[in-house]
């Protein structure tokens, strides 16, 4: 594994791309390593653009400041895709994972992304929908960037998600969520 | 071995207060130390601490509702920010002054106006002069290790002054980390078992607490005062060690971080010190030698030891995250003065950053380094205090 992995999430207020970051922390303690999991905090409302962080370590976490150079670009609206540079301070290699019906290859061109970036798309919308009945994407967006970087076992992290929602949700959503981050990790598409 | 877990700073800071199982606890809310005293407030209404919780009408009556029950013989908590600080000043003045061994954490904000709820440290630095012990704190770790550290320094028979415990807002009380949590029975044998000295409620022994004392006595009053705190050094680093037997986590006065045989050296308090530890990583990297001073007890202020981790360094920048408008930074008054008797001084600058929560980025920690090497370079230091990542 690498040094330190960063990634950057994308979403707006109140479709759980915190809670998607903070699940992450969470589901990468295992086996001694170290994580961080923080939104830029503003005005907080639903709907608003907002960006939240996870960083993941073999060593100690010294860094207390956002994410400027992220390994991870994770998209939880494609909505905002059009309203905000997603791609500002991206790595020559960096992985973008974008909530999405539309195919890799058109993704791919919007972002203009180089060669040597990763681009996978999800339609995490309709996973939540079909498995939650509301479109709260991050379950799925879990499950796809865990398919694109591996960064923990994929039992763990469903592991996380359980321990998560098992706290206060109904056993429904918490087999809806469980079930939504298995698909994600399935029907995630690179390209 | 403890639990290890992702949380945030007050959720830890939280569990520190369930596992010391308080007597009582003065509680008011404020952005963004809310959290921590709800987390707290749901552990007293499940019954996982015996700790009677005062819901108050204001920071004011909280700090008034924590000397009472502490001069009444109670263990003794809240916690505060910002503005709630602010509005227990006149309060804070009298815990310290009754030597009331209050346990207080403040989650750093900054100050109106204009309104900001977000981390500087304007708050605690204005409650410097009040008598209160002030530990500081990089990380969640940190904070929640000092919050337990700080009921045996508060409580030392020696020492009896409450004790406020910094972290940095939303930095660290909202961001989740992973923290080391120690054993229930562990943090309960280390805190011990409270011991009362004057309690109002020995009906049998009347007394009085802060009665009017004139001229001919306020003097000496205050001057035990001053005499108590020369003590505090010793006994934050006897807790210190016990805390690292137990823990395996070691705490000082300060941490020196590469500064052996430093050339230069930043000196910054909480959570941008770890991001400039990085920083000093890439200088060294290079084959600069840099260094850095991080203080962890800033009341008393370790004056001594901190001139003798500092005194070999060329050029120091001393960083404040709050300013004293028309003086310099805080801190730089503190590392300053430790340098006066020294014949040969470092070369030194001040650097206000990070107020109202603008981020410390890696950059400004280059740019600070780059111009002591600079300083180094030419002997002369062209502007002492300075303001950066400001935007232009």
């Amino acid at each position: 594994m690498e040094k330190m992995i960063e990634i950057r999430w994308h979403g707006r207020g109140g479709q759980g791309t915190v809670t998607a970051a903070k699940v992450l922390a969470d589901a990468c303690l295992g086996g001694g390593r170290h994580v961080q999991a923080f939104p830029e905090y503003g005005p907080e409302r639903a709907g608003a653009p907002l960006r939240a962080y996870n960083r993941v370590s073999d060593h100690e976490i010294r860094m207390h400041c956002p994410v400027l150079h992220p390994k991870v670009v994770s998209i939880a609206d494609a909505t905002l895709l059009d309203s905000i540079n997603v791609a500002d301070g991206a790595l020559d290699d960096t992985v973008f994972v974008v909530n999405t019906a539309k195919a890799p290859k058109e993704i791919r061109e919007k972002l203009k992304a180089k060669p040597s970036q990763k681009i996978f798309t999800i339609d995490a919308t309709k996973i939540a929908l079909d498995c939650i009945g509301r479109a709260l994407p991050n379950a799925p967006m879990l499950g796809a960037i865990n398919k694109a970087i591996n960064i923990v076992p994929q039992n763990e992290l469903v592991e996380a998600v359980r321990k998560s929602f098992g706290k206060k949700f109904a056993q429904k959503i918490i087999d809806g969520n469980l079930e939504a981050t298995k698909r994600g990790y399935e029907e995630v598409q690179e390209g | 071995m403890g639990k290890i877990v992702a949380v945030t700073g007050n959720e830890a800071g939280a569990e520190a207060l369930r596992q010391v199982n308080p007597d009582v606890c003065g509680a008011y809310p404020i952005t963004p130390q809310t959290d921590m005293m709800q987390r707290f407030s749901s552990f007293a209404s499940n019954g996982k601490v015996d700790t009677e919780v005062i819901l108050v009408e204001s920071e004011h009556s909280s700090m008034s509702a924590c000397i009472g029950a502490a001069a009444a013989g109670g263990r003794v908590i809240t916690a505060t920010s910002s503005q709630g600080l602010a509005l227990m000043w006149e309060m804070l003045f009298i815990a310290a002054g009754d030597r009331l061994p209050i346990v207080m954490p403040v989650v750093n904000r900054a100050l109106s106006a204009p309104l900001n709820i977000h981390g500087d440290h304007s708050d605690a630095m204005g409650a410097r002069d009040s008598g209160w012990i002030q530990i500081w704190s990089e990380n969640a770790q940190e904070s929640y290790d000092n919050i337990i550290q700080a009921f045996r320094v508060a409580e030392h028979l020696d020492i009896r002054l409450p004790v406020m415990v910094c972290l940095d807002g939303f930095i660290i009380s909202h961001s989740i980390e992973r923290v080391e949590y120690l054993e229930d029975d562990k943090v309960k044998n280390f805190v011990g078992e409270y011991k009362q000295v004057n309690p109002l409620l020995d009906l049998e022994h009347p007394k009085s607490f802060g009665p009017l004392i004139l001229p001919d006595l306020y003097h000496e009053y205050k001057r035990a005062q001053h005499e108590v705190m020369s003590k505090v050094k010793n006994v934050v680093l006897d807790v210190a060690a016990d805390f690292e037997k137990m823990s395996g986590r070691k705490y000082g006065l300060f941490e020196s971080y590469r500064l052996d045989d430093a050339d230069i050296a930043m000196v910054i308090l909480n959570s941008a010190a770890g991001t400039a530890k990085d920083v000093v990583d890439d200088f060294r990297n290079k084959g600069i030698k840099a260094g850095l001073l991080k203080p962890r007890l800033f009341r008393p202020f370790p004056y001594e030891e901190v001139a003798n981790a500092l005194k070999n360094v060329k050029a120091i920048c001393v960083m404040d995250r709050a300013d004293s408008f028309g003086a310099y930074g805080p801190l730089f008054v503190e590392i300053w003065s430790s340098m006066l008797h020294l014949d040969k001084k470092p070369l030194m600058t001040n650097k206000i950053y990070g107020l109202g929560g603008r981020d410390f980025m890696p950059d400004q920690a280059e740019l600070v380094l780059n111009e002591l090497v600079e300083i180094i370079k030419t002997g002369k230091v062209k502007t002492v205090k300075e303001y950066i990542g400001v935007r232009e």
